[in-house]
Order: C-alpha cells, then structure tokens, then sequence
C-alpha cells in the first residue's frame, strides 16, 4: 500500500465539491481538490462566448443556494457581491399584459384578476409551509429504512415536521405531494399567464410536462428558495454565477483545501472494498483515505471507480438512473438592448419567461418524449448585463435564456437541426421582442449533449440525473447509494446527483462533508 | 415434431429420437423449456444401474454460457463466490455466485475450456444477469446451450464403456478435470463430472452428432450393462451424493417473493466456495458481514429411523419445538439408510442430539403422523472410493 | 364527532325491529344502497347478511351499473361496460357463496397483440411457449420477463393486504388508526430494507422507467404497458403509471396472480348473483328507483326521496354512486361542510376511455395471428411501443380521441357459449383514449359516429372482414358512460387512480373511511379506496365500517 498523503481527495470543483472540500477542511482533514479544467466551478462558471461577453453557461440565476452555508463559509468576506436580490419573474404574453410577480408580493404589479392576487398569495403561504418541511430535510443526510436508531430518529423527526403542520396542511400535503402541477394550479388559480409561469417553474429541469403527476414535487424543490430558513429570492451574483465558485474557492484556500486545476482524475483507485486514492490523466496516483466525487453518480461509479468493485444488481440501479438532460442553453451577445413589449426597464431586470399557458408548457413537453425537439419552447430568459456590467462591453447586453425541452440525443441526430433549433428558439423570442433579432451580434446554442462535453455531466442532466418524487431522499440517486457513501469504503458523492439535487445550492456539498466526518470518527 | 411453441411448449432435445424410442413409460417432464424423460422403463432398475453398472442421460438441457475475451477471469472472479483464478485449463469447478446481499441465485459447473475461455453450466437461465454483471468488462456472454448436445455417463463401469468407445487419454483424466477426444472425425469434450456422486463422464458433443453418440455409447455399453437413466432416479442418486437442488434445497434469490427465502452459501453448508482474498465479487461485503455476525441457516445430513422417507417433514427438538425441515429425502437402496437433506435453524447446536421428524405416512389410504428419531450424519451419504480413483478401475 | 359514540350507543341498544316499531311510518329500512352497481349489491349483500333490513335503489331498469350484460340487438348479450374479471376479491366471492347464486369465473388464455409491420406477440399461460414467444423479440427480455413477474408478484404480495382493509388516516391519533399505521408500516418493514426503497419507488415511477429497467424492446413494453393506461388519463411515460399496472396486476383467478378471466354468461352474471345472494338473504333490490334527494335532518341522514316523491327513510344510506354525484347532485350543499364539498369538486375524474360493443355474423380473421394460436381466446391489442400509445395519450390532452387508438379488444363468444347464437360473435372493444370532453365542446352524436369509425377503421387495417360481419355497433364515449351508468365524466374508475386519489387520500383526506361528514351517510363505490374496476372491496370496507358504527361486530368479511 501505498502512502497516505491526504485525509480527503475532492475530485471535481463544482460548487458542491468546493463547498465540501472546504467543509472538510474546517474540520482539520487535510483535503486535495482536484479539477479537470482550468478553473473551478464545473457548471456553475461564468465564460466568454464572445469577444467581450461573458455569461454564466448553466445555470444563470441562483435561487436555492442556503444562506447557511454562505455564512458559514464568509463569502462575503471571499468577495460574492450581489449585482442583484429579489429579482422579479416576468410572465410574457402576446395577448395580455405582461405578469411580474416577486417574492416581495407587495411588489407585485399588472392586470391582475379580481381576487387571483389573494389566491395566489393564500397558495403560496401554503407551498411555502411545506417547502420548509422539504428544506429541513434538504439540509440533513438522508436516513435509511432499517432498524437502526440513528435512522430511525430521523425517520420519526421528519414525520413529526409533517404532523407539525396541522392536521389540514398535513392531509393537504401528503395528497398534493404526488399530484400534477397543472390540477393544482387549475384547482387554486384561474390566471393563464400566471399558471404558465409557475407550471414552467415545476418542470423546469425535468423532462416532465405539467400534466404529468409528480410535478407538485419538482415545484416545491424550487419553493425551498422561499422557505424562511432559505434566503428566498431570485439573486444573481456580480460577475455571473462562476463567480459564486470564485468566492467558493478562495473561502475554500483560505480554510486549508490545497486546489488543483487542469488535473483530470482518471480514476478512482480501491483495493479489498476500500478507497486508496486517485489516479490523474499524468498517471500520477494520490492516496487519501477517503475520496468524495462531485461528479455525477455514473460517471463517478461507473467510469472512474468501476463496475467492477461494485455488485451487479447496484451498477444495474445506478445504469437506470435517467441521465439525459432536456434543457439547452442559448446566449446571445446584443448591441443594444431589444424590447420586450410590455415589459419595463425594472420588469426586464428579472426573469422573463416565456410560458403563456399550462397547455404551451405542456405541449412543449410532448417533443420529448419522442426525442424531438420543441418546436415551440418555453423560455426563461435574463438579461444579466441589466445589473451586471462586468459581462458585456459597455452600451451591449447579454441574453441568456434557458430552452425546454431539448433532447440529449435529437432522433434524427443533431449535426443539421443544431442552427434550425437555435432560429426556432430566436423566432419565439422575436413573438415576444420583435426587434430582437436584428440586434443579435453571436449566438451560442448549448444543447444538453454540449453541457455534457464540456462540463462531463453525464446526459448534460443539470441536476445530474432527473429529479422527481420517485428520485429525492433516500432514493437519490439510488437506494443504496443516497447516504453520500458508496458501497465502496471511504467514496462518497458530493454532487448535485445525490440528495438534494441540483439548482446551485450546495446542500449536497455540506450534507457529504458531515457523512464524511460522521465516518471519520465512529 | 415441429409444432410452433404455443402447441409444443417443450423443444425436443437432439436425442429426442432415441430417448422417445428407449422410453417406455411416457412419463415426461419439462427441463429449462425441453423434454426431459423421467423414467424409460422403472426407476429402480435405473437407480441399480447407476450404482451397479452404468447409465445414459440426457443431459443437454442443462443451460450452457461461453465466456470469452480477455477480462474473463476478473469478470468470472467479480461473479462468483470462489477464486476462479485457480482453474486451469482443463478443469472444471463446482461454483455457486449470488446477488448484492449474499444470497445464492444458482450453482453451476465452470470449464476453463483457455486462457481467456469458459464455459458455465447451469439449471437455470441467467443471461440478463451474466450481461449485467459484464458491464465495464471487455468480454462476450453468450448462451450456448443449443450449440451442445450433452450426456451423462454415469457409474461403476462408465469408465470401461469410454475406453471401449475409443476415447483415448481419459485413463490420466482425474475427477473435475475434461479433455477433448477425437470422435467420427470431430471433437468431443468429455468431462470427468457428474450429478452421481460415482465414477462418471459427461460428455458434451455437436448436435449433429448426438443420435450416432447415443448409439455409439449404447453399443459399446451393451456388455457393461448400459441403460438410459431419467431424472427420478437422477434425483435418488443426487441425494445419496449430498448434493444440493436449486428449487428444491433452496429458492435462488432471485426468484424468491419474500426476501427472506434467499440463503447465503454459508447457511447452504458451502462457505467452502467463499473466497474473502481474491479482491471484490458480487455480494462480498454482505459475506463479510454475515461471517462476522451469524447465518440465520444451516444445513445437514439426516439419518432417520425407519424406512419411510420423510418427504417434506418437519424437524423438531425434543417433539416440541419446530426448527428446521426436510428439503430433500429417500429411502437409500444403497446405504441402506433413510436418509435426508435439511435445514435448520442456525446456533441450534446443543439441540442436534434430540431431533425428531414428523412424517405422514398413507398406509392403505389412512394417513398417519410419525414422530421418528433422526441424527445429524455427514454429506455425501454415499461416497466410494472408486468416485476418485485415478486411473479409473473396470470394475 | 362526538354525536356519532352517542348514536351508535342508541342504535346497539335499540335493535332495527325496535327502531321501526317506535318510527313506524319514518324508517321503512335499517340501511338504504343508493345504486346497485357490483359494490352497493356487495354493501347490501353483508348488511342483509348481519341482520339489516337493506333496500338497493336503482335508478334504471336494470341492475349492476358498470357490471352489467344486456341484450342490446337480439340473440347477443352484451358486457357493454366493464368486460373482464380478475379484481374481485376471492374472499367476497366466498363469504357471499357467489358461485351458488349462480357466478362462473372462467379463466382466458393469453392476449395477443398485433404490430404494424404485419407481426404479432401473443403471451400465452405456459412458461415455456410464453419464455419462447418473448424470444422471438429478444432473449434477454424473454429471461429478464421472469424477474419483472417476480417483482410484480412481490408488489401484488403486499398490495393484497390492503385492500380489504379501511385505510388509516395518517393525521389521526385515534388508537384505531394508529394500530392500523402501525400493522401497515410492520407489514412494509417485513419486505426488508432493498424492498421498501423500491415499493416506495414503485408507486411514484411511471411505467416507462420501469419496464426499461427490465426490458429492451419496444414491442414487449409496448405489450406490458396497455395495462398501465387501462381507464387512466395518462400516458405510460407518465409518472404514478406503474401503480396502475399493479392495480390490472393485482387481481386473480383460482389463485393465479394477475390472471384475467370471463363471468360466464357476460359481466352481469356478478351483479345477478349478488342480487340473488342479497335476496336470498332477505334484502331488497328496486330497479327505475331514481333517488332525487338524500335527505339530511340535524346533521343525520333520514332517508332519500325518490324523483317520482316517494320517500323512504333509514338512518343508514350508503351512496354507490361517485362521490361527486353522491355530494353534489343527489345531497344538498348545505348539509355539507363547504370545505369538504370544495375538495369533492376538486376531485379528479376525468374519463380517458370509450367502448365499441359489436354483434358479429361470424369470427373476424386476423390474418397476422396464426389461424391455430389459443391467444386468440384471450384479450386482442394493437399496438407495437410505448410511444404509440403515448402519442394516443397526447391527443387526450388535446381535447380529442387518439387518432390511432389503443385497444383491448375481446370475443369473448369463442369461449362463452351464452353469448351470441352459434357461430356468430360478441366482440368488445375497449378504447383508450377519449376524452370527457372535446376541444371543440360537448361530445355530438356525430363526434360519437366519427369516434367509432376511428376505431373501426383501426380494427378493419388489421382485420380484412371485419367491417362486412358487423350487424350491430354501440358506441360509447365518455358522454354515454355519463349519460347511461351515471360515472360522473365517464371515468370507469369513479375518480382517477393517482396517488394524490388512492389510500387515505381518496376519495378525500380525511373522509377516507367511507363515512361523510353527514352522520349515517356512507360511501360504498370506487370513488372510495381501493377503487375501481370490479373488485368489490370497497362495497365490502364500506359495507364493515356501517356494521362497525352499529356496533355489530359480526358481519366480519
């Protein structure tokens, strides 16, 4: 054997392996970080796509990332400024006026139906109870279903947060928890730019439709942003979302974490079921007694640990893990800033979305199914360099809108359809912004298949691996797997792929430091 | 013969035209989706000439999978329970492999046919479960059952019949060990193996060679007393060996509905076939666990008073109190025993001394419970030294 | 409710024959079935049996609701609703001695399904001709379709013990429910820990992910799919499609997991056996008995009234009818809490199926299925992958019939004697999907018309004869199933079967043990758990907990 040199190897420096890594370190574990490209922040990173433009590639707003955890780690002090909090989410619509709702609902502003305000508050206060019951389990390592006290504690607690509610938020709860977004919203609501807008928020990431049951699920992992123990709001951080991870990983050095960029880990070396080190593309081999992936659960155990430490009926279980991403990316650089009609200068500010109705969303959602694309999309778009002067030259703007769905494998192959999608989805913007497409200087298209290149998500799946009821909690990524500790001694997983999920949050990053330390001292 | 299979669920086997001559009986069963005959003309006969002189089986039901390629070895090494690293070429091994939580889903034979080439037996189908457990390994699985037509020749006088059939250099072949043999201008594997617990061969051929094998090992047994066997009396002499049955002495974890039924190879008495040294296999850390802790199982030869078999009985300790039950049972003709496969309940030790078994009897249509008296005896029941002797004798 | 100790007191301490005595003109009947569909029949039937004088009210001339044979062109019977038995609980049968009151189950054999490129897949009862069937598609599934049996079986194993069983509420600390709970969570602890995750898991998936983790091609899971969308208005890709499997999966014949089989003499044949097991037992059946009203004093239901006026009073009535229907058409808003009645509205029903019932004048050919294959006795589809169906579920979320249509179809007259006079044949199809309602409004007769020559027209492409044999056609739709039976928006499952309707969410949370906020009123019919099809048991649980708040104890399924 080898010679121990680390506690701990972090392979990957995606947010969730610098949040861990620094963890880690805060505990006195002398931690490696150890990440294939030239700089840290995986998905969560802002690059230039042309000359003078810079926008965050993945995701483009932060929502979910725990207040906690910024706090704990000093952010502030490592630099993260906000260019923008409270951000307000825009419903665009070609018949109607536009919808802008925020999380100050005081705020709130447009054609509002009679009542549907105080509707839609009532529901809120209410989805928001119950994201906090999903948040608190967001923030703990996952129990499992055996008769040990440890787990069962936990079980009987999260049962008791549940019973906490009263007795009518419980029963409402326990029977929303498995239904379709679309009934609730049609159930509580009667504004169809409203519904558009909160249907599109529930499938956001997924490759579901808001007719599909399961949906009120996705939704309420977004809500956790507004849960009181979360920071509640739509924020964007000054120098896009990579600069985040810049603060990440300088609060990350400060705490002792040593980082490594351009080091692409090979593989994960193991000998008798137990974790030795890793291997690095230079054939270099570092031991630590533990290593913790951020990177996604197949990638991690099936390409660089290997099937073959692992039983065959678990790789089955991770094979099935549903990997295929169902949102691209487009960016556009602009010379001058389009109009969106109906919008104002304070509304263009936050999130404009694009989902008129719950039957656009979900029939954008039917393409698929069938591996197509949809011809007519729905749209989350941002104009980052409204509030963020750092990403464009001054007087030009950046557009960066996330497009469902787009399939990770186009059935009749991507190569030609790649330039017609891209017109498709700037067609759709021009319904909205008519002026828009004679302003677009570069455009940039990032399919699912192009985030998985470049970032190695497996399937480009943002959340590394679908969410949804039947994919949360113990069953993340899958049973067997959802404590952060893998079958093989000393591995764990740090990553979006792992409970909570995905959404820049970081949750995943502290719960597999504390399954780590837990293992630490037994 | 050739009805499509929603007529004729059950295929014939390539010597389906000399085994429907040779049984008179019609009594057929089904084996893995083929005919099977369970007696040509009267069990006993079948069973004495087993253990007396020599007898046929067809054995080319039996699920045949060829794995080749160059992870071979790591890949067999991560499926099953022992160290297959062991294994020459020109061996065969006894194998048990089991799922993610220790529980035994089949036994099989392995041929090391090279280097990089075997060759796995076994009851039951498990493609989907070879192939899956091929993922990140660089090798080929296939099932190759219909590619061999396959025959036991078992008992004292096989050896005699081989010899008389031509096949040169079996006089060297030790018990688990195969070679090939030149036959009407092609190649035959013959393996000495078996379900018998005596001296035996299993010859495996081409399909297209099996009715000329079948008369050719008949002719040349005609003066050793050769006969075609089926599987009743297969069944008698597999208990007299002490070997155990899936489906019978235990349900493959894979098929079971409750989880509890699956059975680890410590409670099935073959933690022999568990190697801890060779690196991971599938279900080790449940192994190690369940090593570290206690099977909830373990199992055992029974000798029982009387005469009667105790099919299916139950096992008590001092007539009171229930741990265990009979999996497999028969009078032995040869030991002159009743004896008995079975499974109790682990850290029953102290109570093996005063074990009881209950045993329903139908005596001119009038059923009657008998509580008879049993002792735990070691397995094989039945285990002469001629099973091993190498060179083999005539007998 | 604390009323409700004190009423039972009463109602124990004065049996029926006393109550009638000190009201003589008011309670005509111990307990009052509004609907004789196969669960109201089943209430009556163990409410007669304990002693209770029962009368089911029925509002057309005949009597099973959805369980019906009818005589709809002369010399065809027709099961022009449900059409296939397998759900309904071994334990009803017995307790009720059904086969005495003349009920024959007869077992069929296989299903084949046809493919577009002229092929076809038939399952067959024999291991091995089935093992060998799938082969010819792919060898792993035909290996790999064992193991997806065995998971079945171990999810039916657990199923099974619930639906027989009133469903406790999680909310409550009673003793009762917590004892429930609590043999609910020992029950699931007993599959061991690999099992629980996937139990879980099993109920929230959709079909799709479950069938790819056995399965490999596109016809084998198109096959196994169908019954994951049976009645269901969702698509074998949506999530929550895998419990619906189970529930087509959880039924059985003789003790056969899973089997399907015929009531001889049409699906009637249960509902006339229950009858005659009910009148037998002293109880009352009354066909054109349209109850108008149900009728509530002082929070306590008295009786219903009739829509020619009559009325009749018990201090039991027990609703077979959905509970939409129940709480919003037939019992006034006023008696109700306007929370709960918000929740009945909100209650999810919408129809997703039609059905063609068709008089043959001679078998069809289907010259893709070979002429001597026993499948053809059993259940008939069209379908080649998951995705075709899925795509006939996206024209139901557009407001119109699939286009290319999943079907189900069955002549049962092969094997039914009684049918259909010899050699000719009674073919039903069963169609999924359609809608409740079309994009372009209400169904029209002529939206019925062009919605049966979609469907015949999708036989016909597989079927050279079979337009030229038909003598006699009834469509339905949705609006037909409404219209006739009474099942609120056409849904054959009296409330749709996903997890925020099933257990003790359905029909509503809280109201989940078949009792109403209105105190002797009852529901008994598939809107309550475990739901539909032709199962019984939620006549059964409803009828254990009226006997329970009477305080009888006998009368125990």
């Amino acid at each position: 054997m080898k010679s121990v040199r680390y506690d701990a190897i972090v392979v990957g420096g995606g947010h969730n392996g610098l949040v861990c890594a620094n963890y880690l370190a805060r505990a006195r574990q002398r931690v490696l970080l150890l990440e294939a490209a030239d700089q840290v922040g995986g998905a969560a990173a802002t690059e230039s796509f042309a000359p003078g433009f810079r926008v965050s590639s993945c995701a483009h707003l932060v929502y979910l990332f725990d207040p906690s955890i910024s706090a704990e780690l000093k952010l502030a002090d490592h630099g993260l400024v906000w260019s923008a909090v409270d951000l307000p989410s825009v419903a665009l619509s070609q018949e109607r006026a536009v919808l802008s709702i925020s999380s100050d609902p005081t705020l709130s502003a447009g054609e509002w139906m009679s009542g549907e305000h105080k509707r839609f508050d009532a529901l809120m206060a209410r989805m928001t109870r119950f994201a906090s019951v999903l948040q608190n389990l967001y923030t703990r390592v996952p129990p499992r279903l055996r008769n040990r006290r440890g787990d069962i504690v936990a079980l009987v607690q999260a049962a008791w947060r549940i019973r906490r509610l009263g007795r009518d938020d419980m029963r409402e709860l326990l029977r929303i928890a498995g239904m379709n977004i679309a009934d609730l919203l049609d159930d509580e609501l009667n504004d169809d730019r409203l519904k558009g807008m909160l249907a599109f928020d529930a499938v956001l990431g997924t490759r579901l439709g808001p007719r599909a049951p399961n949906t009120v699920f996705t939704w309420l992992h977004r809500l956790v942003s507004r849960a009181p123990a979360a920071h509640g709001g739509i924020m964007h951080p000054l120098g896009g979302v990579g600069a985040l991870c810049d603060a990440l990983s300088r609060s990350a050095q400060a705490a002792g974490v040593e980082i490594r960029t351009g080091a692409r880990v090979e593989s994960i070396m193991c000998d008798a079921d137990r974790v030795t080190g890793v291997r690095v593309a230079d054939g270099e081999e570092i031991g630590a007694r533990q290593v913790i992936s951020n990177a996604d659960p197949q990638q991690t155990l099936l390409s660089l640990l290997g099937a073959r430490e692992l039983d065959t009926e678990f790789v089955r279980r991770v094979r099935d893990v549903p990997m295929a991403g169902t949102a691209a990316k487009l960016h556009l650089a602009i010379d001058d800033l389009p109009t969106f009609v109906g919008v104002d200068p304070e509304q263009a500010r936050g999130r404009l979305v694009i989902a008129p109705n719950i039957d656009y969303v979900e029939r954008a959602s039917n393409a698929i199914k069938y591996g197509e694309y949809a011809p007519q999309p729905v749209i989350e778009i941002t104009i980052p360099s409204l509030h963020d002067s750092t990403l464009a030259p001054p007087g030009k703007h950046v557009l960066s809108a996330i497009v469902q769905y787009a399939p990770y494998t186009l059935r009749a192959g991507w190569g030609a359809h790649r330039d017609e999608f891209a017109d498709c989805v700037i067609a759709v913007l021009a319904e909205y912004a008519p002026d828009l497409p004679d302003k677009i200087v570069e455009r940039q298209l990032l399919l699912p298949v192009d985030i998985e290149q470049r970032y190695g998500m497996t399937g480009g799946h943002w959340h590394h691996g679908e969410l949804g009821l039947e994919r949360f909690w113990m069953w993340r990524p899958t049973p067997g797997a959802a404590q952060y500790q893998m079958p093989v001694e000393g591995l764990f997983l740090c990553g979006a792929g792992c409970h909570p999920g995905g959404g820049v949050m970081g949750l995943a990053g502290r719960n597999a430091a504390r399954a780590v330390l837990a293992t630490a001292r037994p | 013969m050739n009805e499509p299979h929603y007529l004729q669920p059950l295929l014939p086997t390539p010597f389906h035209s000399r085994t429907q001559a040779a049984c008179c009986t019609a009594l057929w069963s089904g084996w893995a989706g083929y005919q099977s005959a369970r007696c040509y003309t009267h069990v006993e006969f079948e069973y004495f000439a087993a253990r007396n002189q020599a007898t046929l089986f067809d054995l080319s039901p039996m699920i045949k999978y060829r794995i080749a390629g160059s992870d071979s070895l790591p890949y067999l090494n991560r499926l099953m329970t022992r160290d297959v690293g062991k294994l020459a070429v020109g061996r065969v091994a006894y194998t048990v492999w089991c799922n993610d939580v220790g529980k035994v889903l089949d036994d099989g034979t392995l041929f090391r046919l090279d280097d990089n080439e075997y060759l796995l037996c076994a009851q039951d189908r498990h493609l989907p479960w070879l192939q899956d457990s091929a993922i990140g390994f660089d090798l080929e699985v296939e099932d190759v059952s219909e590619r061999f037509a396959a025959l036991a020749l078992q008992g004292p006088t096989s050896y005699a019949i081989v010899q008389r059939m031509g096949f040169d250099d079996l006089m060297s072949l030790r018990p688990f060990g195969w070679r090939r043999v030149k036959y009407r201008g092609a190649e035959l594997i013959v393996s000495r193996t078996g379900f018998s617990g005596d001296l035996g061969y299993e010859i495996w051929s081409a399909p297209d060679q099996a009715e000329s094998l079948w008369d050719d090992l008949m002719a040349a047994g005609a003066d050793f007393g050769l006969m075609p066997m089926g599987s009743d009396a297969l069944e008698l002499l597999r208990i007299e060996a002490g070997y155990l049955l899936p489906n019978a002495d235990f349900m493959p974890a894979d098929h079971a509905t409750r989880a509890s039924r699956g059975r680890s190879p410590f409670e099935l008495g073959l933690g022999w076939l568990v190697d801890f040294n060779k690196g991971h296999f599938v279900g080790r850390r449940a192994l190690q666990a369940e090593r570290a802790g206690s099977g909830r199982y373990t199992f055992v030869g029974l000798d029982i008073d009387g005469n009667k078999p105790a099919h299916e009985s139950l096992i008590y300790h001092r007539r009171r109190e229930l741990i265990g039950h009979v999996t497999s049972a028969m009078w032995s003709p040869t030991c002159k025993r009743n004896i008995a496969i079975a499974e109790l309940q682990a850290g029953r030790e102290a109570m093996l001394d005063d074990l009881w078994v209950e045993i329903y009897l139908k005596k001119e249509l009038k059923w009657e419970k008998l509580m008879v008296r049993c002792r735990v005896v070691p397995r094989p029941f039945f285990d002469p030294p001629r099973r091993l002797a190498t060179p083999p004798a005539a007998y | 409710m604390p009323a409700r100790g004190l009423i039972r007191a009463r109602v124990a301490e004065i049996s029926p024959p006393l109550i009638r005595q000190q009201f003589p003109l008011m309670l005509s009947y111990d307990a009052i079935i509004i609907g004789a569909g196969h669960n109201g029949l089943v209430t009556a039937c163990y409410l007669a049996r304990a002693g209770l004088r029962v009368v089911v009210l029925e509002g057309n001339p005949y009597i099973g609701g959805a369980t019906v044979s009818r005589e709809l062109y002369p010399g065809f019977t027709y099961s022009n609703c449900s059409y296939v038995c397998s759900l309904f609980r071994p334990e009803i049968f017995r307790t009720l001695d059904l086969p005495r009151y003349g009920l024959q189950v007869i077992p069929y054999e296989g299903s084949v399904t046809m493919t577009r490129d002229g092929g076809y897949f038939a399952s067959f009862v024999d291991h091995d001709a089935n093992r060998r069937e799938i082969s010819r598609f792919s060898k792993r599934d035909a290996e790999n379709y064992d193991r997806f049996s065995h998971e079945m079986s171990r999810q039916c194993r657990f199923i099974k013990k619930f639906l027989l069983t009133t469903p406790p509420d999680p909310t409550s600390f009673k003793w009762r429910d917590l004892k429930d709970l609590a043999s609910l969570g020992a029950a699931f602890y007993d599959l061991g820990e690999t099992q629980m995750y996937d139990t879980i898991r099993f109920y929230t998936m959709s079909c799709a992910d479950l069938l790819d983790q056995y399965f490999e091609s596109d016809v084998i899971k198109g096959v196994i799919a169908g019954s994951s969308i049976i009645g269901t208005a969702l698509g074998p890709y949506s999530p929550g499609t895998a419990y619906v499997m189970l529930h087509h999966y959880m039924g059985e014949v003789d003790g056969t997991i899973g089997a399907w089989g015929y009531a001889r003499g049409g699906m009637g044949s249960i509902a006339t056996a229950l009858a005659n097991a009910l009148q037998a037992h002293g109880g009352e059946v009354r066909v054109n008995a349209e109850v108008n009203d149900v009728i509530v004093k002082d929070g306590r239901v008295c009786g219903v009234a009739l829509k020619d006026g009559e009325e009749l009073h018990a201090a039991t009535v027990a609703s077979n009818l959905d509970v939409k229907r129940t709480f919003l058409n037939i019992m006034d808003e006023r008696d109700l809490p306007a929370e709960f009645v918000r929740r009945v509205q909100r209650f999810k029903i919408r129809g997703s199926s039609g059905k063609l019932n068709i008089a043959l004048d001679g078998m069809p050919s289907f010259p893709q299925i070979p002429e001597n294959c026993p499948a053809r006795r059993g259940d008939m589809h069209i379908t080649d992958s998951m995705e075709r169906i899925e795509r006939a579920y996206d024209d139901w979320k557009s407001g119109t019939w699939s286009k290319d249509p999943y079907v189900d179809m069955l002549i049962p007259s092969q094997i039914d004697p009684t049918l259909a006079p010899p050699g000719q044949h009674m073919m039903s199809v069963f169609v999924q999907y359609a809608p409740p309602r079309l994009a372009s409004g209400d169904w029209t007769d002529a939206d019925r018309d062009a919605f049966g020559s979609t469907v015949v027209d999708a036989i016909g492409a597989y079927s050279p004869d079979f337009k030229d044999r038909i003598r006699h056609m009834e469509v339905r739709t949705p609006r037909e199933l409404e219209a006739e039976i009474g099942l609120t928006e056409g849904n054959i499952f009296q409330g749709e079967l996903t997890l925020d309707q099933l257990m003790f969410n359905r029909p509503v949370p809280g109201y989940a043990q078949y009792r109403s906020p209105v105190e002797g009123m009852y529901l008994c019919g598939s809107s309550t758990h475990p739901g539909g099809g032709v199962m019984g048991a939620p006549g059964a649980n409803a009828a254990r907990e009226i006997l329970r708040d009477l305080g009888r104890k006998d009368g125990q399924l």
